[in-house]
């Protein structure tokens, strides 16, 4: 099939098997590596990108349910500056160990966000539940996003 | 890697996609994906043709009428804790909504789907149990039925679906003043986890006796159940918490990789015990 979709803002087609996986077209075929394949069945969402504003695991969405949706991945991040202010946070945190699960907790993060809900901490801690670091530096993760949303003002 | 070359066929109104099942009837329906994927990942499936229904717009939606909520097949996890209406409607299916999966899952993942995957630990399974729902199926050549919850599922992972057949919506009766319900899901983490055993409850009482009881139990065996006999005997009474002993009548638990049956049998009685306990005072 061609798939034509808007991948971080960019109108893009690439032709594609229907039942692919997301994360592999984003991968393979747009060279889009910041979404990382981790369990590859959505339970520890390295893969998470927001598909038409949602957070989805790109492992479990075949290519056809992409078809004319918007794809926001980490590296479409950077170009708003709202949003960057996210990922200073990662770094002036320390919210990065080895590194695999930080696309995806940005992009859970980034949906948050987004929704400019004021969280408790256990409420973000709930929120990004979906997301595992296996280098278990939770606490600095936290300490980011929870920055993130309490500055989430507009400017 | 996923090597599934299958076709996938993506209908835009019900009426195409009721009529691509009755033509294609060996097409798997695919929703939101979170369980599909995994199983066909796994290559425990492996479908020549797959159904794409994301994009039926019909499939969609909750809204009440006339003394019944009803929620589209593809209403979304996230899409029922949303919900004011199921706020007040049905709290125990928002509470269940709540433990499903994570952020990721809930997005995606639809109460249809969890019907139709009918994995005895499905999340949503035993509140719609408790709440008496009414499953809505469609196919091209006989129109809508109505499959009352507890006729649905007919053996591990088997449901009433005919193979011309997909599920168009899920009914819920308006809640009744004074109806009670508890949720609770048992597993070893609160997010991601699959049910150990899941328990929903429903009471309603008329001047402190039990008129209608209501105790569905996921996860205990290959469908998910209600406990009769227990509900026979909480009814025309007051809430008497030791008949959470009578449970045993009524479930058989399974052993898996989850869980112990001995661990299972003993939870459940607990759990129902105690929310009898505290319905009691």
């Amino acid at each position: 099939m061609k798939l034509s979709f808007v991948v971080n803002g960019q109108p893009r087609e690439v032709e594609v098997r229907p039942m692919a996986r997301l994360l592999d077209v984003l991968r393979e075929d747009l060279r889009l590596t910041g979404a990382k394949e981790g369990c590859g069945e959505g339970e520890c969402g390295a893969c998470t990108v927001l598909l038409d504003g949602q957070s989805a695991c790109a492992c479990l969405v075949p290519a056809a349910q992409a078809q004319g949706a918007t794809v926001l991945t980490v590296e479409g991040l950077a170009e708003d500056a709202r949003l960057a202010r996210l990922q200073d946070n990662f770094v002036r945190c320390g919210a990065a160990q080895c590194g695999i699960c930080t696309p995806g907790f940005l992009m859970t993060a980034a949906e948050l966000c987004q929704r400019g809900q004021a969280l408790s901490r256990a409420e973000v801690r709930d929120a990004v539940a979906g997301n595992l670091c296996r280098c278990t530096g939770y606490q600095k993760i936290i300490d980011a996003v929870e920055e993130a949303l309490c500055a989430d003002q507009p400017r | 890697m996923l090597t599934s070359h299958a076709e996938v066929l993506s209908p835009r109104t019900l009426q195409e996609a009721l009529a691509l099942k009755a033509s294609h009837p060996e097409t798997v329906a695919l929703a939101g994906g979170t369980d599909l994927m995994v199983l066909i990942e796994a290559n425990k499936l492996d479908p020549s043709r797959v159904l794409n229904l994301w994009g039926v717009a019909e499939l969609r939606g909750l809204d009440a009428q006339d003394g019944w909520i009803r929620l589209g097949a593809l209403t979304t996890w996230t899409e029922l804790i949303q919900s004011p209406l199921l706020a007040s409607h049905a709290p125990a299916l928002v509470e269940a909504a709540r433990t499903c999966g994570a952020a990721q899952i809930r997005n995606r993942g639809t109460l249809g789907g969890n019907l139709a995957n009918a994995s005895p630990a499905g999340d949503s399974l035993p509140p719609l149990l408790a709440l008496d729902a009414v499953v809505e199926l469609g196919s091209a050549k006989r129109g809508l039925r109505r499959v009352p919850i507890e006729r649905f599922f007919l053996g591990y992972r088997k449901t009433a679906l005919e193979r011309d057949e997909l599920i168009t919506a899920i009914y819920l009766p308006a809640r009744v003043e004074g109806d009670e319900t508890f949720f609770r899901k048992v597993g070893t983490r609160r997010a991601q986890s699959i049910s150990k055993l899941s328990f929903c409850g429903r009471v309603r009482r008329q001047g402190g006796q039990v008129t209608l009881a209501r105790l569905a139990f996921g996860a205990l065996g290959p469908v998910p159940l209600r406990a009769h006999t227990v509900e026979v005997a909480l009814e025309g009474g007051p809430v008497r918490p030791q008949l959470a002993e009578l449970l045993l009548n009524d479930i058989r638990p399974i052993a898996d990789v989850r869980s112990t049956a001995e661990y299972r049998q003993r939870v459940a009685v607990n759990v129902l015990r105690g929310w009898l306990e505290t319905l009691a005072g």
